[in-house]
């Protein structure tokens, strides 16, 4: 069994339905850490060594956030500037992550049609989530591709929502007992684009 | 009694009068002294007689300055500064020995020339340290640097004064300076001498470290402060007394009674006791070199005068500079290094006349060289003035593209004046951050508790300006308050805004009410003493009952900052009200509904607007 170490960031946790959800169908899990950033450093002044070692203790890292300005809040940013330290993260002798799955979990305000080259938003979510691929590539972890919930300005129905965080629970489930299918995933734009797809059993 | 008062009114007029005068032109006040000196003395008004006796009674105006000058120098600091003391100190003295007996060495036979060669190797301790104080550069690296040599100076009288009566060409009374105190012991055997010299060091040393810390406490405790300041100056004028009767320099003894001193809690108290003393009697020492310039002489021997002054002066310079260039002194600093000792010393007076009574020198060199040394003595701050207008501002263009210095945080200076509850956690942060706070406290009890926690704590009131004066106010960046005391702290600001108008003010108000008064007086950093720990509390609170950690602390946030942004209006609501009649519960009642209307308009929503907007197109 993969432990899992999710990431989460969110400004104003108690107005997002979404992420209320998501983090209700993940967060009681067995050997699932729900970590809530803004809750442990509302101040940002995050405990680099305590973040490296809950980091060495799990196999799955996620990052799980709103999508803002194509990017995350500011305090996962903040996290990955000061726990991601050379020598430890990346660099020759910084082995620390390798090998370990990486995954990005985001919730974003428009839809799949503004997420392309003809789209108000130009590019494609992966295009747009680059440089959070190139940190995992640097840290030689295993990439997935991102784990988004597309169009939820206009404010998501029930039942939609439910089963988001029905999906968020499944792909979170697979990771934890081995039974996704990693190379197969990666061929995918989106990791929740089609789960049945790439979990086995 | 009356010509006694008489005369002292001249000088402290003299003092008044020329003081002010001379700062106003940027003069420095030493020059002021000395200009005062020239007008009361007998080639001006003729005010004064008998200058030899008050130059000589007012010397120990020096004295008393060497035992501040001990008060400022830790033991630490001093074995810190033993290189540039003995290295740069024994380099100047030897080299300007060997260069002025050598020149003079033409002119007179070599003991002559040795003699003179010894006495004017030694610059103006008085004269030097005063400007270099009033300039603020005593703690920079050149004023520390002219600090040791001059240390170094002090330290070679002795030895000259051993070696000048072997100089001897003619045979005189001996003996005719020593024991001036209450015993003589220049009767003794050698050995016994020597054991009386080890002695009395020790003495002083024991009496500083280990008995003056109780005898002090016991004053401080009676609080009546003329005991204390009488006690301060019994120390001072009893060690002279005993070093002058082993025959040391009583400068060298009162100098190591205070470095000894230097880490005692009464530190700022004995500086702030002796300071006054040490100006009068430095003052009139300089109104009395000024008056005792014999212009007769210097009037039919102008031309040599001139010459000699100028060769002493160059000699010296290039000896400065040169020592300044061998110790590896930054090119900026070698020259106010030089510029700065490059005069003759007031101990030349007393050794010319050592010289003269022991057969060194004749009675017609000694007063062309005394008259000599007090023309330098004169120039030595109108020098300065030279490296001010000319060569530092040169310096200053040459090295533009230089980055500035960096300012260390321990060189940061901050009084903190009180050290209760409040002190006490502020102190700490603020060692912690690497600055280490001149701390003042009135509570005997609690001073000696923090000491042996090792901070600098000194007992007195902080409302004393003598105190706050040595306490550095002068040269500190800020000052805290945070007396327990409301008036006492007004009191505290209104002085600090009066005599240190460049020192900023961070104050702690006891309440709401003490804040508006701390506004009246245009203190810009106010923080009132229960509203962090109210707020902090409040969001503890928010959290315990389920609002997400990061709420509750935006919300705390949030309510600081309109607090503040209310805080004006506020303030003019109240002190409108003020003019009218009102009881103070009604005020106080008013206040609070005005505030608590204040908080109703407080939005929160306003923080989480970009995180809730929806996007306007899509």
């Amino acid at each position: 069994m993969n432990k899992i170490l999710i990431l989460f960031g969110h400004p104003a946790f108690n107005r997002s339905k979404i992420n209320a959800a998501l983090r209700a169908a993940v967060e009681e899990l067995e050997s699932v850490t729900f970590h809530d950033l803004y809750a442990s450093y509302p101040d940002f002044l995050i405990d680099v060594p305590h973040e490296q070692r809950l980091c060495e203790a799990h196999d799955v890292i996620v990052l799980q956030h709103p999508f803002y300005w194509y990017a995350t809040p500011a305090i996962v940013k903040e996290w990955l500037d000061l726990v991601l330290e050379h020598a430890w993260a990346y660099g020759s002798n910084g082995t620390a992550l390798s090998g370990k799955i990486f995954l990005q979990a985001l919730t974003a305000g428009g839809g799949p049609d503004n997420y392309r080259s003809e789209g108000s938003n130009l590019f494609t979510i992966q295009e747009l989530t680059a440089p959070i691929r190139a940190t995992a590539n640097l840290c030689r972890m295993d990439w997935l591709p991102p784990f988004a919930i597309l169009g939820i300005h206009r404010g998501l129905p029930e039942e939609v929502c439910s089963q988001h965080a029905q999906d968020y629970r499944r792909a979170i489930l697979a990771l934890r007992d081995n039974q996704l299918d990693l190379q197969r995933a990666r061929s995918f734009e989106l990791l929740n684009q089609d789960l049945s797809a790439i979990i086995n059993g | 009694m009356e010509p006694f008062l008489l005369k002292l009114l001249i000088f402290l007029a003299a003092a008044v009068i020329a003081v002010p005068l001379a700062r106003k032109c940027n003069l420095g006040s030493v020059l002021g002294y000395l200009i005062a000196g020239i007008v009361i003395g007998p080639f001006g008004l003729s005010l004064m007689e008998d200058i030899d006796a008050v130059m000589h009674f007012t010397e120990f105006g020096v004295v008393m300055m060497l035992f501040l000058v001990g008060l400022e120098l830790k033991p630490t600091l001093l074995w810190k500064m033993r290189t540039p003391i003995l290295g740069m100190g024994g380099a100047q003295v030897l080299i300007t020995i060997a260069a002025i007996g050598f020149v003079s060495a033409f002119f007179m036979p070599w003991q002559h020339a040795l003699a003179t060669g010894l006495i004017l190797s030694l610059s103006s301790t008085a004269i030097v340290l005063q400007t270099l104080r009033e300039k603020g550069l005593m703690n920079t690296s050149p004023g520390r640097s002219v600090f040791s040599v001059l240390l170094f100076q002090d330290l070679a009288v002795i030895p000259i004064l051993a070696v000048l009566p072997l100089l001897a060409t003619s045979v005189m009374h001996t003996g005719a300076h020593h024991g001036s105190g209450i015993v003589d012991i220049s009767a003794l055997p050698p050995y016994l001498r020597l054991l009386a010299v080890l002695l009395s060091i020790g003495f002083i040393f024991i009496l500083g470290k280990y008995v003056s810390r109780p005898l002090f406490r016991t004053i401080a405790a009676t609080r009546v402060r003329e005991v204390f300041v009488a006690a301060a100056l019994a120390l001072v004028i009893g060690i002279s007394l005993l070093m002058t009767a082993v025959g040391l320099s009583p400068a060298l003894g009162t100098f190591i009674a205070g470095v000894v001193l230097a880490d005692s809690e009464y530190r700022h108290e004995l500086e702030s006791d002796i300071e006054p003393f040490k100006g009068l009697l430095l003052g009139i020492f300089f109104i009395s070199i000024g008056a005792s310039l014999n212009f007769t002489l210097i009037n039919t021997r102008l031309a040599l005068i001139v010459g000699m002054v100028a060769a002493l002066i160059l000699i010296k310079g290039a000896v400065l500079l040169a020592v300044a260039k061998l110790f590896k002194m930054p090119a900026n600093e070698r020259w106010l290094f030089g510029f700065a000792l490059a005069q003759g010393g007031e101990f030349a007076f007393v050794l010319f006349q050592f010289a003269r009574s022991n057969g060194v020198l004749p009675v017609p060199l000694t007063e062309m060289f005394i008259s000599v040394v007090a023309i330098s003595m004169f120039l030595a701050p109108l020098l300065f003035l030279l490296y001010d207008r000319l060569i530092a501002p040169r310096l200053q263009t040459t090295g533009a593209d230089r980055p500035a210095d960096v300012v260390e945080s321990s060189d940061r200076k901050v009084i903190l004046a009180g050290f209760g509850r409040l002190g006490t956690d502020l102190g700490r942060l603020l060692i912690a951050a690497g600055i280490k706070p001149v701390i003042l406290d009135h509570d005997e009890a609690n001073v000696d508790i923090l000491r042996r926690f090792g901070f600098e704590v000194y007992y007195g009131d902080a409302t004393r300006l003598d105190l706050l004066e040595s306490a550095g106010a002068a040269e500190a960046e800020l000052i805290i308050i945070t007396l327990g005391d409301r008036q006492k702290s007004l009191e505290l600001v209104k002085l600090v805004q009066k005599h240190y108008p460049d020192l900023k003010i961070a104050v702690n108000a006891v309440d709401r009410r003490a804040a508006y008064d701390f506004m009246d007086l245009g203190v810009a950093t106010i923080r009132r003493e229960t509203f962090g720990t109210a707020l902090t509390l409040g969001q503890d609170a928010l959290q315990l009952l389920g609002f997400h950690p990061y709420e509750a602390y935006k919300i705390r946030r949030l309510f600081r900052k309109k607090d503040k942004e209310n805080m004006p209006e506020l303030y003019k609501m109240v002190r409108k009200d003020t003019d009218k009649y009102r009881s103070m519960y009604q005020q106080h009642d008013a206040n609070l509904a005005a505030l608590m209307r204040q908080d109703q308009e407080i939005d929160m929503e306003e923080l989480d607007k970009a995180w809730t907007a929806a996007s306007p197109e899509t």
